[in-house]
């Protein structure tokens, strides 16, 4: 099958079929893209499960040395009062020692150190710790043995980070908004 | 073997009519009548049909569990304890479907270790083990997301450790995580999800299994001498010898299988699974299922959370480069005197692997024996122990097979499979 002359450029040269390959390559490209991110997107989050990223809770409820436990988000979060000796504790600790260096004034509010609020999740592989078990008087997490302290520092086991204390603010004087 | 030619000789007018069509009937003649079989294949060779039927047993039972179960996390434990119940048959097809995961990958481990003693991974079958791995990688996977499905604690608890593993990954970990649970923590998304794909994969093994049976055919199969097919004196025909060498290793296979599935069919489950998924509670103590075990060991064997991740797969991903890391010529271990005492240390690291994953960490491994601390953990502890095996595990791969494969005085391989049959019988006899 011979081509029409004009069809040819030089050496090198585009002449229009290396145009028409290089045009629908990329709508093929194109098209592909457009396929794929709805099909990637629908597993995350819907819509529904996003609306239910915040919750509110009465901090009236808890008692010193107690520890309220609501679901969040799907997991736990642990809302203690933390007693007078446990916030000593938190508050004593040399910051150097720490694998996750943080202070326990920057995982509380000011004013309401008695209150700690923690995402019930251990930052190993996301079991639920246990409150009054471990060696730093805080969580100690049955999965793979990560202790935590009365401020729910990371201090011994394969745990990389602190126990996360979500953002949330005060609405009232005993009012909690989580998220 | 692919050079082989087709004897199939269609004899009445429907099959002449269909072979010109469709010639289904010749590739089946071909595969599993007439195709021609090393004549010295033993037992161990059984569990390829073995693994056929376990995937069909599965397949089969998991479909009609699906008629029943409903994947919602208000339901699915009722729906499973109702199929237990009330449903006619619904407790033998889900102690078979349950009991059938751990027959099934109690095949595929011999199935592998067969193929490691008798070099069946070697040139020219390198692609073939590797679909073998893919194969495995996916039973893992499909198992997994099946485990999840009864929404009892180890389910719900089982699936939030295995997928924060992902989300130990730096940077994108986190992103993908969430997109994985389809939310913030394992939940209604999550379970919905794994259904449709526990649902899935079995056909996706089905579909690598005949990849993995094409490339079996294409270069013929391996056998316990690990010399290549010479002549038709070493072989002899699929239909009657293997058909029914299989049929006798599937029967005895069944039996072990009917053992588990009506007298002990809880017995390699957990208990913790019988109490409805609490997200506010975590069991005390959490374990895979047991032919999981020896990779949950891995992982907990290093102190880095994310390089315990990396570990982990790297044990599934070590398996994979085989092919490549073996540098002796001979395939068979028979004829490897050195060799073999590693492959039979190997099996026992793997085994006390299984076994160390089911124990905490911290638990000494000889009771009221005197221990010191070394690094950050007692000596006389299940973490230690799990570290030296561990390190036997890669070293095997890594180090063991391509050295040894080089140092080594193999013994003489027979110049056929006829010639090392005929040496076998002069033995017994002399």
């Amino acid at each position: 099958m011979s081509e029409p002359e004009k069809d040819h450029g030089g050496e090198g040269d585009p002449n229009r079929r290396d145009f028409i390959y290089i045009a629908a390559g990329a709508a093929a490209v194109g098209a592909v893209g457009a396929v794929v991110v709805p099909l990637v997107a629908q597993m995350n989050p819907a819509a529904d499960t996003l609306a239910m990223a915040s919750t509110e809770f009465d901090l009236s409820k808890v008692s010193e040395g107690m520890q309220v436990v609501i679901k969040w988000r799907g997991k736990p979060l642990f809302i203690r009062y933390r007693t007078p000796k446990e916030i000593a504790e938190a508050q004593d600790v040399n910051l150097s020692e720490l694998r996750d260096p943080q202070a326990d004034s920057d995982r509380v509010t000011k004013g309401k150190e008695q209150y700690l609020i923690l995402v019930g999740s251990c930052t190993h592989l996301g079991c639920v710790p246990t409150f009054g078990e471990g060696q730093f008087g805080g969580w100690f997490c049955p999965c793979h043995g990560s202790h935590y302290d009365t401020s729910g520092r990371i201090r011994l086991g394969p745990a990389p980070k602190n126990l996360v204390v979500p953002t949330y603010e005060y609405l009232t004087d005993t009012r909690v908004k989580i998220g | 073997m692919s050079e082989h030619p087709s004897t199939y000789d269609p004899k009445t007018g429907v099959e002449k009519w269909l072979d010109q069509r469709l010639p289904i009937v010749r590739l089946a003649y071909d595969s599993f009548v007439d195709y021609p079989t090393p004549r010295n294949l033993n037992y161990w060779w059984t569990f390829g049909g073995i693994l056929s039927v376990c995937l069909v047993i599965q397949i089969i039972t998991g479909i009609i569990l699906a008629m029943h179960y409903v994947p919602h996390i208000d339901h699915a434990f009722a729906s499973v304890e109702r199929i237990m119940r009330d449903v006619n048959y619904g407790w033998l097809i889900r102690y078979v479907h349950a009991n059938g995961a751990s027959m099934f990958f109690f095949a595929v481990f011999i199935h592998m270790f067969r193929g490691l003693y008798y070099g069946s991974y070697k040139a020219p079958r390198e692609v073939l083990w590797i679909l073998g791995c893919i194969i495995f990688f996916l039973m893992i996977a499909t198992a997994f997301m099946g485990y999840v499905l009864p929404w009892g604690q180890m389910s719900f608890h089982g699936a939030v450790v295995i997928t924060n593993l992902i989300g130990s990954i730096p940077v994108i970990g986190g992103p993908i995580l969430t997109w994985l649970q389809g939310g913030f923590a394992v939940d209604q998304p999550t379970l919905n999800r794994f259904f449709s794909l526990h649902y899935l994969l079995p056909f996706v093994i089905a579909g690598v299994v005949i990849l993995h049976i094409w490339a079996l055919h294409v270069t013929g199969q391996n056998n316990p001498a690990g010399v290549e097919i010479k002549s038709k004196e070493d072989t002899v025909p699929f239909t009657p010898y293997a058909t029914v060498k299989d049929g006798l290793g599937i029967i005895i296979f069944l039996f072990l299988f009917a053992i588990f599935a009506f007298f002990l069919p809880n017995s390699l489950g957990h208990a913790d699974n019988y109490i409805p998924a609490n997200p506010l509670v975590t069991p005390a103590h959490i374990v895979p299922e047991w032919y999981l075990l020896p990779f949950y060991a891995i992982l907990r064997a290093v102190p880095d959370k994310f390089m315990g991740v990396v570990a982990m797969f790297a044990a599934i991903a070590v398996i994979f480069i085989l092919p490549w890391l073996d540098t002796s010529k001979v395939k068979s271990m028979r004829y490897r005197p050195v060799m073999r005492w590693f492959f039979v240390i190997f099996a026992v690291v793997c085994l006390g692997l299984g076994w160390c994953g089911a124990q905490l960490p911290d638990t000494p491994v000889i009771p009221g024996l005197p221990s010191f601390t070394l690094l950050d953990g007692a000596f006389n502890s299940y973490l230690w122990l799990t570290r030296f095996l561990t390190l036997y595990y890669f070293a095997f791969f890594l180090v063991i097979m391509p050295w040894i494969g080089l140092k080594e005085e193999p013994l003489p391989v027979p110049a056929s499979i006829s010639e090392a049959i005929l040496a076998e019988h002069a033995k017994k006899k002399g």
